[in-house]
Parts: structure tokens; C-alpha cells; sequence
């Protein structure tokens, strides 16, 4: 049944249903009420709630709690998620799972609390030290970020990696029609994670550290951990189209960007204009051999982010100058209108470039 | 087809409410339908919108530049909204805390005192939904009957002893705004 769930309240309980066992956190504006509907329900099912000091203080109590092979997530907001960097990247060095709720604001700085997406960058390519790339997911819709958020953790446990739903404060704050996935029962580490600090006693002591002082050793886990973002690349795209059968001109976009240019694909559509929508889902790994096979049929494509143009990148490598690449961005936590996306389709379709 | 409605007003005066009743109203009758609020360092006494769209399919963007009809419930938000409101739309005004009539003549503007009513019925908070019943009547996107049904279903339990003149007061701003009714923004 439906219910109608605000976005952060939604990712909270999804990630209850999915089976989180602990929630270390720490409040900012716009995801604060995902913070504050885990305090509440958590210790209601007997599970850990714990309000640290600081993010970085609990983006360590997610990593230690992952080592022990706990369910375990963190929620915050851009500056905040800039603090846990540091964790991030002894996670990814330490290969144990976990999930990351990002709900992006308007920077850079203390910036404000205003729905952005400038963190791309960030969370897509690094933000942390060293070689290492993060799950990203992003949602554009309630009931995209519930599936996603329960999704999110059996995809930490396969890979051993952590996945990251990188929202903005659009979808944090907005309340739409959804439906909550079933409860899903606990799964203990010690049974579901044989490599977790669980207590050596009868078998074998399990280590987990991300130090590796031996540049050759060193670069062998850099090398597993490569051949690992390899399998992920291959297994764990997702995006959603519309219109883009019979598109001479794609628009392409992630998260609140997207559903703003669904709007504005629609009304070109009603003037007759040839245009569909790419929105990429998984940011990491980047659905680019579909953008590819787009670039085969397209004419141009238009990105729009709330950003000064940082996925546009991802875009253009794949596109690979098949057909020019536009961008239209809004920054500081305005989010563009249906109406300004369309003023930029038309001027891309006027054009009449071709290419190939 | 799809609907918008943008309500504004003074942290406080139930803005943000009458836009979720609305949402609940639509969402069980099987409309699709999103609800985005202001938010941030807002206070009481500080200004509070959100925006409803509700419409027969998907909706895309959650905001709009130019609403089909808006709720004024104070003279800052008259004084901004006005202008935005899509020509051919509705301007619901409250008229109990705004100093001038609207201005524009190709939208149907509807002066309604709001907080005197309120207070007529026996609670000045009543006015968000004395305004919303005349949204409802204005424009027809949903039948009265809706937003009754979802007060009597999705207001918290200790409220129940308000259901009853919460449905006084749509029927009051309904009955104002709809002896003229014409049809904007009508979904079918």
C-alpha cells in the first residue's frame, strides 16, 4: 500500500526494513530527519542508535562496526560528508561494507542547506586519499531512494564495498506516494561475514587493516581492489530512460536534475521536438556504454546538473566526440525549472548540428 | 494533465499542513501527487510555502515557475505571488491579513477573510483550511468530499475532535469561492 513518506523518513526506514543493525550519525540540514527518525525507531527494535560527537568521529564507529561484520550506514550532508572522507578511504583500504546517505546542499563551504548536486566530483571520483572508487546510486524519486537504500546493503556485502545513495536535499525533503519494501529480519555478521572481527576463538584470527608499509604488497591489494571496481563496472549499472526510442537529441541528467528534465523532454515532445532522457542511476560505475550506443543515434545531448558541470565529464568520455556535448547548470542550491532545460533543448535542436 | 498549487504564508498559519491534507487527499484518490516545502532556518512568524502538484500521471519536476493557483495567507506572499500565478489561473487571497485587492485582471483572484471566518467557527486556525475549500471549489481539481475524507483519515489521533470543524471550515471557503466557480486547471 502507498503511504505518503518524505524522502529522508523513507530512506530511514527502508534501511531499517533492510536489516540495519547500527546507525552512527550526526546531524545537518537538509538530511537531519533521517537522523532523527533512526533515533527513535532503532532503539525501538532493540538495534544500535548512537549520536557521535562529530561525523568524523561517526564515520569511524561505521568503519569499526563494519569490521565486526555489523549492518551498518551514516547519513549527512555535504560539509559533513567532507569531514568523513578520511574514514571513507580507510573503509575502501579495509575493504568491509557499509552505507553512506548523502544529501547534497549548496556550497562550496558552509555554503546553505538549499538542494545541490556540486559533490559529484566528491563522492564520484574520490574525496578521500588514494585509489579507490565508491558505489554511488542516485535517486530521483521517494520511492526510487526506499529501493535503493534496501538495495544498498546486500550490494556493501557483495563486494565488501561501500555504496553511497547520493541524494540532494530535493529528494530528502519531498513527499511523494511510496511503498516500503517488507521488514527483513537481522543477519548477524558472525554467520553472514566469515572475514569479521567476530572473536577468533576456534578458527583462525581474522585481520583487517588498511596499512600496508611494503610498496609491493601494497600495490597487489591496489590490484585486487581494481580487478574488484572491474566486476562492479560490469554488474551494477543502472539508469532510466524515457523518449529516447526515436531521441535525435538526448538530455541527460542524475537525481532531481533528472525528474526537472523529464518535465521539460515531455514539453518538447508536445512541440515536436525529437528529444529523450538519459538519467544515469549509478553514477559509479557510470552507465557509459549505453551513452555510447546513444551517441550512435544522437544528433547532441544536453547535461544538466545542479552543478557547474561535473558529470558533464563522464558524459563527454563516453560520447567520445560522436556528437556535441552541451551543458546547462544552476549552482549555490538553486535548482533549475522545467522551462529553463527547455529553452536549452530548443537552442540544441535549432542548431541542427550534426556531427558524425 | 497536471495541477499546481503553491501555498504561502507566515511560519505557523499552516502553509505546510494544508499542502500535506492536500497531498493525502490526492494520493487517495489515486492521483499521482508530490508536496515540497520550504524549508530551512525558518521560525515561527517567518515565511513558509510549499507546492502540491497533483496530476494523472508521473510527475517530473516538483516545482514549477508558474503554479495554476496559489494561497496567499499574508501580504509578503501576495506581493511575490501574484505576478507568478499562470495566466488563466487562481489567486486565493487572505484577505483578513493583506492591505490591497490582487491586481492583475487575466487571473480569477478570491478575497476571502479568512482569519475572521476562522474565528467565526471558533478557531483562528482554521484559516489554511478555509482557504483550501476555496481552492477545491475554485478550481475543481478535486472534490470536497477528498480533502473531508483524507482530514478524517490522516489527521493524528489525538486531532480527531477536530475533524469536524476542519470540514466546517472547507465547506465555508468552498462555498464563498464556488457560487461563481469556473473551471481552471481541472484535471479531466
Amino acid at each position: 500500500m502507498k503511504q505518503l513518506l518524505k524522502g529522508n523518513e523513507a530512506m530511514a526506514e527502508a534501511a531499517v526494513r533492510a536489516g540495519v543493525e547500527a546507525y552512527f550519525g550526526y546531524p545537518i540540514t537538509p538530511q537531519t530527519e533521517l537522523l532523527e527518525y533512526m533515533s527513535r525507531r532503532m532503539p525501538e527494535l532493540n538495534r544500535v542508535f548512537l549520536q557521535a560527537e562529530s561525523e568524523v568521529a561517526a564515520i569511524n564507529m561505521v568503519y569499526g562496526a563494519a569490521c565486526a561484520g555489523t549492518r551498518v550506514m551514516t547519513s549527512s550532508s555535504s560539509p559533513g560528508v567532507s569531514l568523513m572522507m578520511e574514514g571513507v578511504s580507510y573503509i575502501a583500504g579495509s575493504e568491509v561494507p557499509c552505507v553512506i546517505v548523502d544529501v547534497m546542499r549548496g556550497g562550496p563551504g558552509l555554503g546553505n542547506i538549499a538542494p545541490a548536486q556540486a559533490d559529484y566530483f566528491q563522492v564520484v571520483k574520490g574525496g578521500g586519499h588514494g585509489d579507490y572508487r565508491l558505489i554511488v546510486l542516485a535517486p530521483a524519486t521517494v520511492q526510487e531512494a526506499i529501493d535503493l537504500t534496501y538495495e544498498a546493503f546486500d550490494i556493501a556485502d557483495k563486494y565488501r564495498h561501500t555504496v553511497v545513495i547520493l541524494a540532494d536535499g530535493n529528494v530528502g525533503q519531498l513527499m511523494e506516494p511510496a511503498e516500503l519494501p517488507p521488514m527483513r529480519p537481522c543477519d548477524p555478521g558472525r554467520a553472514r561475514a566469515p572475514w569479521a572481527l567476530t572473536g577468533a576463538a576456534g578458527r583462525r584470527k581474522n585481520i583487517i587493516s588498511s596499512i600496508n608499509l611494503v610498496p609491493e604488497v601494497e600495490e597487489e591489494f591496489n590490484r585486487k581492489l581494481q580487478a574488484q571496481l572491474d566486476v562492479i563496472r560490469r554488474h551494477e549499472v543502472r539508469y532510466y530512460e524515457y523518449e529516447t526510442v526515436d531521441a535525435e537529441y538526448v538530455v541527460v541528467a542524475f537525481g532531481t536534475a533528472g525528474r526537472v528534465a523529464q518535465t521539460a523532454v515531455k514539453q518538447a515532445r508536445v512541440l515536436g521536438l525529437p528529444v529523450g532522457l538519459f538519467r544515469p542511476i549509478s553514477l559509479f560505475p557510470f552507465p557509459e556504454e549505453r551513452l555510447a550506443e546513444l551517441a550512435q543515434q544522437a544528433r547532441g545531448f544536453l547535461v544538466v546538473e545542479m552543478n557547474a558541470g561535473q558529470m558533464v565529464e563522464d558524459v563527454r568520455l563516453a560520447v567520445n566526440g560522436q556528437a556535441p556535448v552541451r551543458f546547462y547548470g544552476r549552482m549555490g542550491g538553486v535548482v533549475p525549472l522545467p522551462d529553463e532545460v527547455l529553452t536549452s533543448i530548443r537552442h540544441m535542436t535549432a542548431k541542427q548540428e550534426d556531427y558524425r | 494533465m497536471q495541477s499546481e498549487l503553491t501555498i504561502s504564508g507566515f511560519g505557523g498559519q499552516g502553509a505546510l499542513f494544508a499542502g500535506q491534507l492536500l497531498a493525502y487527499a490526492a494520493m487517495d484518490s489515486g492521483l499521482h501527487v508530490t508536496w515540497i516545502p520550504s524549508y530551512g532556518p525558518e521560525m515561527r512568524g517567518g515565511t513558509a510555502h510549499c507546492t502540491v502538484i497533483i496530476s494523472h500521471e508521473d510527475i517530473g519536476s516538483p516545482l514549477v515557475r508558474n503554479p495554476a493557483a496559489v494561497i496567499v495567507m499574508n501580504m509578503p506572499s501576495l506581493d511575490k505571488y501574484e505576478p507568478l500565478v499562470t495566466p488563466g489561473g487562481v489567486l486565493v487571497v487572505n484577505s483578513s491579513l493583506t492591505t490591497r485587492s490582487p491586481r492583475r485582471a487575466d487571473i480569477r483572484a478570491i478575497d476571502i477573510p479568512a482569519n475572521s471566518l476562522a474565528e467565526e467557527l471558533g478557531s483562528a486556525r482554521l484559516a489554511n483550511v478555509i482557504l483550501l475549500g476555496a481552492w477545491a471549489a475554485a478550481t475543481g481539481v478535486l472534490p470536497l468530499e477528498a480533502i473531508e475524507k483524507a482530514l478524517a483519515a490522516h489527521l493524528p489521533a489525538r486531532h480527531t475532535d477536530l475533524v469536524q470543524a476542519n470540514r466546517d471550515a472547507l465547506r465555508r471557503g468552498a462555498a464563498l469561492a464556488g457560487a461563481t466557480a469556473f473551471r481552471v486547471g481541472q484535471l479531466n
